[in-house]
């Protein structure tokens, strides 16, 4: 078979990316390798892990089950473009605030997930919030500081002012 | 001076980097014209290599090189062994290591036959499906029971038999008291295999440089500068040729101290072959292979006690699972012999293990190493004479625990360091006693479990202790420098993986020259930058490294009280630290900038007095007489359904007591990740292999790590009894919270199926082993 | 864990699909991909080309239609969960599926033509008696849910032919689903899924399906039989629940997470879980 490349333009965190790709290459391997946006990590390559969890036009999926080709046409949010500038995204503070991580190999999943839940539930209950990382394994196991990040964040979009009061009071 | 920094929850150093993707890992290492590497592995536990045809694979566009075991020439020879055994009289030692590539036998499924190297990952794995490898496959030894039985398999045809190490140690004349016990309890225990599952895969990226004869090597190990000494070694190069770079490392739990892995030693020598630097990334299918693993044991188990529940002794044979190869002596099972004993002041031991050879992979320590196995025997054996002579569980543990009056207390058997296993401090009843608050043991058990269980639910506590000996030898260093900027540098040799170290170590210099946490820069893991060391393994970076750091910050702050006290014309004794700055005490306006004072210290012109040293820089090494011994208590409140046998968490309860506590929030973070693992060990986590040695669960999809719906939050209470062993007073942490959670969990599950009359002798449980447990009585009668 | 090389070909309507799939014989059709992409990885399977059916339009989307509700086989397990026309057994069923990654991507087509044995939603369309539609160069034809799945990731589909639509009956009465998971894959260890109906205080109508037990989704007849003219109240829901091992007779399945003789013993648990959940939502 000729299993010739497709070009294949890529629109990730806003900048649009033109790529010759082979069609079996998956988003996850065209984020890390092409385009060397390596914050989103490999664990397990197979869906059963979280780690290069992505958004796919608001929604978390999984990188590595993507095919990179079947991405044109989708705005693909990674970890590297939450940080505005300098500043954190609410939930990377949430994150440090939590101390919801350990070695941080899974932590760019777990913080696309419950970006993707906050997408869609600004206002999650501690049930949504679990819920929405039970795709994302954390060896280290900072689950439950993770699932406070999660509140902290939520609370920080919901009420960015007195979240914010808060914090500099604690 | 007041404590600002040492004992603060201080938010970690390294979180912004590693929270917007920046952090660089292993894998994250992308170098220009790099060629990709992918291991053709065994498909047999056990099998003879017959021949290998690579041609096809060779034809394919964009395949570099391919190598076999015979392509290596010299370079082609078993690893080192790492750890020597100890000095125990009459102890039998067959060691044998792994190789590079398999060569005319393999011995557990996923050892490496071939090595292919390509201009993609992609073509390097469409290469080794197009390798063909003729097997004569042989019986495997897989049941660790049946692998010294005369008609058993070889594995080492050398040996002749399947025996790795037999090991007897003693305390006292357990045979002697035995006659006088008025109980005896003799039990079966077993404890199955589990994998450390760090989410990071191991990987290598290696890169010789051949125009300045230097290679350069990033590498997932926790021990970056015995790596880079042994690759010089055998590269023929010398050290200073060599840098290890341990960068970010995605989680270790201790298979990263395992070395050396074959793909640690090859990638370096290929990337020598081509002259290109070359990247191998396991993948989570070869990490369920070969990625090494641990627990295997059983144990027959005897105490012997007195009418009033004082353990008189204790007589343990046992046999551990080596796997295929031992290249790791016996630390494990050492850690099991020497563990069992625990917070107890048992007068007579007896312990004899045998270590075997199977077919399955290779065994080294992963996170409590071996040390759970002995707590869980210790502990079942006290809830076993606890409910035959009709004592409180708690009751007899307090009646055994050694009391503060006996520390030092020598067990006056050999540790994994080669050292006397004696508990250097520790003060056990007042951790009991505020575990047995935090969980309200006598309401619940007087009041609460009886209302519970007549509405029908099956509640049920376990409360169990246990000692961890931590921060072993041999040594640490590091250097400490104050940049011109007045910014803080500290390199140390260990390497890390998700500790908090840059935190931790910070708060330790900041500690000693007043200057902010977030001033002072860690590297960690690079040879380039610390040439001594030994690694991050046996909870010991805190305590080992700790030291070592400490021990330089304070030679650092005395050349600033030297040279300040000359500058400001005033008695060292008479200044402070503050802020960045040293100052005479009571007078701010008289302060020097840390910073300014290296700058003074570092001349461009001029003369300075014979023997100065520039800068404010020095370097020292922290080497501790033996290990610290940690403890603690843990206890948890368990519901199990009836129907399904599902357990859920209640409540669950830590005291720890790891002597002076650096940072708590750090501590508490490394506790509850060490009991999420614990309990994954004792419910989710089970490698299965077939009586042909194949593992039948190698993914993510079936081997079950817990999840963020099945580990509870921890409530943590901390007792600090300080090591007289090292300066700081601190004893290690990252082990504990996994060592005790397996009989935890059997003896709460237990107590919640009083009614069924069953004991739980083995690890891990599951709801479906539960369902059987439960059945095997009523079957039996 | 990488995929064999492969052609990739995007097919934008259905007869684009047909012609694309004459064309390369041996190519596999890809929608989500959650099972595909990982079989390919494991080199399980080796195409030579690939489908996408993926940006098909017309076969995405919920629409209701009198007592019926059509789902393109195309929508995800996340916009079904979310959906408010669908009977509630549906819904939840959908909203448990693996884990929202999963959902996101994973479509209702793609996951009854995998027909894995422990998949949810085989077991919720054979309760609520939808009709799976099918679509090939031929034309359409349609097979009643409990007709189509056959065996172990096995089904009705022929060669050639593609789920274009589910139909799921919304006036089958109080529907539920319930199930015991692997803490892993979320899939069902056994999962039940139950409708019906209450009239003059007694069961006129049920349906009940069990997954996870079996080869494939299985109508529970016995659990059906024990129901009908009674109240349903706890006694006789257990009593019906119970009859579920006439239903599964000696077919039931282990694996390394939960023996044949567990599940057999914990099925009526579920199915009573799921029929309790069904009375109370059947009015």
């Amino acid at each position: 078979m000729s299993s010739k490349r497709l070009l294949t333009t890529l629109a990730i965190n806003g900048i649009e990316h033109e790529l010759a790709l082979e069609p079996r290459r998956t988003l996850l391997d065209a984020l890390r390798h092409d385009l060397q946006l390596t914050g989103t990590k490999k664990v397990c390559d197979m869906g059963d892990c979280g780690a290069c969890t992505v958004l796919v036009d608001g929604r978390a999926m999984y990188a590595c089950l993507l095919l990179a080709v079947d991405c044109t046409d989708r705005q693909i949010t990674t970890i590297e473009g939450l940080a505005q500038a300098d500043e954190l995204d609410p939930l990377q503070q949430a994150f440090i605030e939590a101390d919801a991580f350990q070695c941080g190999f899974c932590t760019a999943g777990q913080i696309m997930s419950l970006k993707g839940l906050l997408n869609e539930t600004p206002a999650p209950n501690d049930d949504q919030i679990l819920r929405a990382v039970t795709g994302n394994l954390c060896r280290c196991g900072a689950y439950r500081n993770i699932l406070k990040a999660g509140r902290l964040a939520a609370d920080q979009v919901a009420h960015p002012e007195e979240a914010r009061h808060a914090d500099s009071t604690h | 001076m007041t404590t600002r920094y040492f004992g603060q929850p201080i938010k970690r150093n390294e979180d912004p980097r590693l929270l917007t993707g920046q952090a660089l890992f292993t894998d994250d290492v992308h170098l220009p014209n790099m060629l990709h590497v992918a291991f053709l592995r065994s498909d047999y536990a056990h099998a003879h290599i017959r021949s290998i045809n690579v041609s096809a694979a060779q034809a394919i566009p964009g395949v570099v090189a391919i190598y076999t075991a015979d392509d290596l020439g010299d370079y082609w020879r078993p690893g080192p062994l790492l750890v020597p055994p100890p000095p125990v009289k009459d102890l039998i030692f067959n060691p044998r290591m792994q190789v590079p590539l398999a060569k005319n036998k393999v011995r557990h499924v996923g050892e490496p036959i071939v090595v292919i190297v390509a201009e993609s990952r992609y073509i390097a794995e469409d290469a080794a499906q197009q390798i063909f490898v003729d097997f004569e496959p042989l019986p495997a030894v897989v049941d660790i029971e049946k692998a010294l039985a005369p008609d058993a398999p070889v594995i080492h045809p050398d040996l002749a038999h399947n025996l790795n190490a037999h090991v007897i140690q003693r305390k006292g004349d357990y045979a002697a008291i035995r006659d006088q016990a008025a109980v005896l309890i003799k039990r079966r225990f077993l404890y199955d295999r589990g994998t450390a599952a760090a989410m990071e895969n191991r990987g290598i990226v290696a890169d010789w440089d051949a125009k300045n004869e230097q290679l350069t090597m990033w590498d997932t190990t926790q021990a970056p500068i015995p790596i880079r000494n042994g690759i010089a070694a055998m590269l023929g190069l010398s050290e200073r040729q060599v840098r290890v770079v341990a960068p970010f490392i995605g989680g270790g739990f201790g298979p990263k101290i395992m070395m050396f892995y074959p793909e640690e030693v090859l990638l370096p020598w290929i990337s020598m072959r081509l002259n290109r630097p070359v990247k191998w990334i396991e993948d989570r299918s070869e990490n369920f292979y070969a990625t090494t693993q641990e627990r295997g044991q059983v144990h027959e188990a005897e105490i012997a006690l007195t009418r009033d529940g004082r353990v008189l002794g204790i007589h343990d044979l046992f046999l551990h699972d080596a796997g295929a190869y031992a290249p790791y002596g016996l630390t494990v099972a050492l850690n099991s012999q020497c563990t069992l004993l625990g917070q107890y002041d048992v007068p007579h031991y007896y312990s004899e293990f045998k270590a075997v050879f199977t077919n399955k992979p290779i065994v080294t320590p992963y996170r409590g190493a071996g040390r759970q196995h002995g707590v869980f025997v210790m502990e079942r054996l006290l809830d076993i004479a606890a409910k035959e002579l009709g004592i409180d569980r708690v009751e007899i543990r307090r009646r055994n625990l050694i009391p503060p009056e006996k520390f030092p207390y020598n067990n006056e058997i050999i540790y994994q360091d080669f050292a006397p296993l004696i508990y250097d401090s520790g003060n056990y009843a007042p951790a009991l006693d505020k575990a047995l608050a935090l969980i309200d043991y006598t309401n619940f058990i007087q009041t609460e479990q009886p209302r519970l269980r007549a509405e029908g639910k099956l509640v049920g506590l376990g409360l169990v202790t246990y000692v961890e000996g931590t921060g072993i030898g041999p040594y640490e260093g590091a250097k400490v420098t104050i940049e011109t900027s007045g910014r803080v540098s500290v390199a140390t040799g260990i390497g890390t993986q998700g500790q908090g170290h840059y935190t931790v170590f910070a708060q330790v210099v900041a500690e000693q020259l007043g200057v902010n946490v977030e001033n002072v820069r860690l590297v960690t893991g690079d040879t380039a930058e610390f040439y001594w060391g030994a690694g991050t393994f046996a909870s010991r970076g805190a305590v080992v490294a700790g030291n070592a750091i400490h021990a330089a910050a304070v030679k650092v702050r005395q050349k600033i009280l030297k040279r300040a006290s000359e500058d400001l014309e005033a008695a060292e004794e008479d200044l402070e630290l503050v802020d960045g700055t040293v100052r005479v005490k009571g007078s701010p306006s008289t302060a020097i900038k840390l910073g300014e004072l290296a700058a003074r210290l570092n001349p461009l012109r001029g003369a300075v007095k014979p023997g100065a040293e520039p800068g404010l820089e020095a370097t020292d090494y922290f080497g501790p007489e033996r290990g610290a011994t940690a403890s603690g208590v843990h206890a948890m409140i368990v519901e199990v359904d009836p129907e399904t046998m599902q357990v859920e968490i209640k409540k669950y309860i830590a005291v720890h007591d790891c002597g002076v506590v650096i940072n708590p929030m750090i501590l508490e973070g490394q506790i509850q990740g060490g009991v999420a693992q614990g309990i994954g060990n004792a419910f989710y986590e089970q490698l299965i292999f077939d009586e042909n040695g194949q593992l039948l669960n190698a993914s993510f999809m079936d081997y079950l790590l817990p999840t963020a719906d099945t580990v509870p939050r921890v409530e943590m209470d901390h007792v600090e009894t300080r090591s007289p062993l090292n300066p700081l007073g601190i004893k290690g942490a990252g082990e504990a919270g996994a060592i005790p959670v397996g009989p935890l969990f059997a003896q709460a599950v237990e107590d919640a199926l009083i009614g069924y009359n069953i004991e739980i002798l083995e690890i891990p449980l599951s709801p479906n082993r539960l369902f059987e447990l439960v059945l095997e009585p009523q079957q039996g009668s | 864990m990488y995929p064999p090389k492969f052609d990739y070909y995007r097919a934008n309507s259905l007869s684009e699909a047909f012609s694309l799939m004459q064309e390369h014989g041996g190519a596999k059709v890809i929608a989500g991909g959650h099972s595909l992409i990982p079989s390919l990885k494991l080199r399980l399977a080796d195409p030579g080309a690939l489908i996408d059916i993926g940006r098909i339009g017309e076969l995405k989307g919920i629409t209701a239609n009198g007592n019926s509700t059509r789902i393109g086989a195309l929508t995800t397990h996340a916009i079904v969960a979310a959906a408010k026309n669908l009977p509630q057994g549906l819904t939840e069923a959908a909203g448990w599926i693996g884990d929202p990654q999963v959902r996101n991507r994973g479509t209702v087509g793609g996951n009854i033509a995998h027909a894995d044995p422990a998949s949810d939603l085989p077991t919720v369309f054979t309760a609520l008696g939808a009709t799976i539609n099918l679509t090939g160069p031929g034309g359409e034809r349609s097979v009643a849910a409990q007709d189509f799945f056959t065996g172990l990731f096995e089904t009705a589909l022929q060669e050639g032919e593609l789920v274009s639509s589910i139909d799921v009956p919304t006036n089958g009465g109080g529907s539920a689903y319930a199930k015991l998971f692997n803490p892993a894959s979320r899939y069902a260890v056994v999962g039940c899924a139950a409708q019906v109906k209450v009239e003059n205080g007694v069961c006129s109508a049920a349906s009940v399906a069990v997954g996870g037990l079996t080869s494939h989704a299985t109508k529970a007849n016995a659990v059906e039989a024990a129901l009908l003219g009674k109240p349903l109240n706890e006694a006789t829901i257990a009593a019906a629940a119970a009859q579920i091992s006439q239903d599964l007779g000696d077919d039931v399945m282990g694996d390394l997470h939960a023996s044949a003789d567990y599940r057999r013993s914990i099925a009526p648990i579920y199915v009573a879980q799921a029929l309790t959940a069904a009375a109370s939502r059947a009015g």
